[in-house]
């Protein structure tokens, strides 16, 4: 909120924590939630859901030690201004070696327990794997950069930045997805919604997109024609995925089932809508042509806010009422002020990204219509929506601790008993 | 319900290879158009660039942050260029800190300004949107 304050106010603690040392804070925070709530989550449904024996509890442990050593790590590094890394993985390069060591061990204890554990995987196994085997490989990928190889070469430096991000988004989107099928198929005991064909099919077409879709990123970067023609043709089936799978599974859920986990529910429907706003955008600024006037813009902000906050975090806080509902099967989370909460975040997100389109759609229009006065000026204009933005992303945060107190509420309770 | 995995693990076999060749590809591949390597006075200012976190609030091509305006032709456009670049950079203004680069410093960023505007335009204006929905650029140095 403050770094977004700054956008209203640029002068604003400028000296002090400006806005270039906030993003990284604010960047890293928002990847930490995603990827460590489906960490979490994950642990949780094989050790007390399926109740599988863990390979070893103690790489748990090691795998638990290590990434909090580092997350404090990489606050001290962000605070002290060991920043010599790039956007999204902004701390001192040295860190990516223990985040690497956790994710290996998190992976082999993963691929041990369920090799031993099942036979014939659900979809949602092959994702969970998927998601960690590629989260090491990009994550490494991400800091090709420290090689001559790389590095000397700007276009192709810069490319492989790109790939590595686009695609790191993907394997904790491989997480995060695997986890929302998890949900339907426990909420509606109904196994074959992470067995049938169907939900493969959608799989394997969201890790070809993981695989060869990034460029769309990067149409306008002078890359070889081919690597863009790729992606152009593989983006078009973006988002598609996802929304099939729940698409149909709304259709047959009972309504006791709803009621067995009502927050649960709500959360994963209000991401069926934000998956359908979202494959609209992605879908759209996927061809080249519309790209050629978002891309650089607050559009494609409004896709990041749309997916992580629309999308991602609403199937993890599903996910979180799941766990409580697990852990205290009589603790009631339907409550009317975590209602009220759950509504007002999805109005306040909905209009904390028109704010977002409507200022991309001012910014387009400065860059390739008007093509006047300075980029002072531009921003000046933007100052409504900015204005907008901040206001309804208080709004967001407001709800979103709303509906966490029960949560914290009940995980204190469980912590403490 | 199991499921019979063979077919999955076929299919994923076959997705990595390709995958590994594409990636090997890739690597492999150099821009569009061919420019100069980096300098290592350009590597300096490319580790400043990304020490100071300027990613945060500026672009190159379209990516990074929003606060600030695109940097890709900095160097080159009109009205703009080296001493222009210099001015802003310990001098700060509306939402940028003020920092306290050296000569040397200053000029490491110019130079890997310099580097990073020989690769091409952005945005890019001399452009032909096909009804394919591809779009046809025209790079710098392209003939």
């Amino acid at each position: 909120m403050t770094a977004s304050f700054q956008y209203l106010m640029p002068e604003f603690l400028k000296e002090q924590i400006p806005f270039s040392k906030m993003r990284p804070f604010h960047v890293t925070s928002v990847i930490s939630w995603i990827v460590l709530c489906a960490t979490g989550s994950i642990y949780f449904f094989l050790l007390y859901v399926e109740k599988f024996k863990l390979f070893s509890p103690l790489l748990v442990k090691i795998h638990f030690i290590i990434f909090l050593l580092t997350g404090i790590a990489i606050y001290f590094s962000f605070a002290f201004d060991y920043t010599e890394g790039r956007e999204y993985f902004a701390f001192t390069p040295v860190l990516i070696v223990p985040i690497l060591i956790g994710w290996v061990f998190f992976g082999i204890n993963y691929f041990k327990t369920i090799y031993k554990n099942v036979k014939g995987w659900p979809v949602y196994f092959w994702m969970w794997g998927t998601g960690i085997a590629f989260m090491c490989y990009h994550l490494m990928e991400a800091h090709f950069w420290l090689f001559d190889f790389f590095r000397l070469n700007f276009v192709k430096d810069f490319a492989v930045q790109w790939k590595s991000t686009g695609s790191f988004t993907g394997s904790w989107n491989m997480l995060v997805y695997g986890i929302s099928i998890y949900l339907m198929s426990k909420i509606k005991k109904d196994s074959n919604v992470a067995t049938n064909k169907t939900a493969f099919f959608f799989y394997f077409l969201g890790l070809t997109n993981l695989m060869f879709g990034w460029a769309h990123h990067t149409y306008l970067l002078p890359t070889q024609p081919w690597i863009r023609y790729v992606a152009y043709a593989i983006s078009m089936t973006e988002w598609v995925v996802l929304a099939s799978i729940i698409y149909n599974w709304k259709h047959s859920v009972l309504k006791v089932e709803k009621e067995n986990h009502p927050m649960a529910y709500r959360f994963l429907l209000s991401t069926d809508l934000w998956i359908f706003l979202n494959i609209i955008l992605a879908l759209l600024f996927s061809i080249p042509a519309i790209n050629f006037f978002t891309h650089g813009t607050h559009i494609t902000v409004a896709h990041s806010m749309g997916t992580t906050i629309g999308i991602n975090t609403t199937i993890l806080f599903s996910a979180l009422f799941f766990i409580v509902h697990q852990i205290y099967p009589q603790f009631k989370t339907d409550r009317k002020w975590v209602r009220r909460g759950f509504f007002s975040f999805n109005i306040s997100l909905f209009l904390f990204w028109i704010s977002l389109l409507l200022a991309g759609g001012k910014r387009s229009y400065w860059m390739y219509v008007s093509k006047s006065g300075l980029f002072s000026e531009m921003q000046d204009l933007l100052v409504p929506y900015y204005i907008s933005f901040f206001i309804f992303g208080i709004g967001i945060f407001v709800s979103l601790i709303i509906v966490s107190y029960p949560i914290f509420k009940a995980l204190l309770q469980k912590i403490k008993t | 319900m199991s499921t019979d995995s063979r077919p999955y693990i076929f299919v994923i076999a076959i997705l990595l290879a390709v995958y590994g060749f594409y990636n090997y590809v890739v690597y492999n591949t150099d821009g569009y158009v061919a420019v100069e390597k980096l300098s290592p006075m350009a590597i300096k200012g490319q580790q400043l660039f990304q020490n100071n976190r300027c990613w945060s609030c500026h672009q190159l091509y379209g990516l990074g942050g929003y606060l600030g305006p695109d940097l890709t032709n900095i160097y080159s456009v009109e009205g703009k260029g080296p001493v222009y670049i210099k001015a802003f950079l310990n001098s700060g203004v509306k939402s940028m800190p003020q920092f306290n680069f050296s000569e040397e410093e200053k000029d490491a960023l110019v130079e890997y300004m310099k580097k990073v505007d020989e690769t091409g335009i952005y945005p890019n204006y001399d452009a032909e949107i096909q009804a394919s929905g591809w779009v046809k650029l025209k790079y710098r140095n392209e003939e």
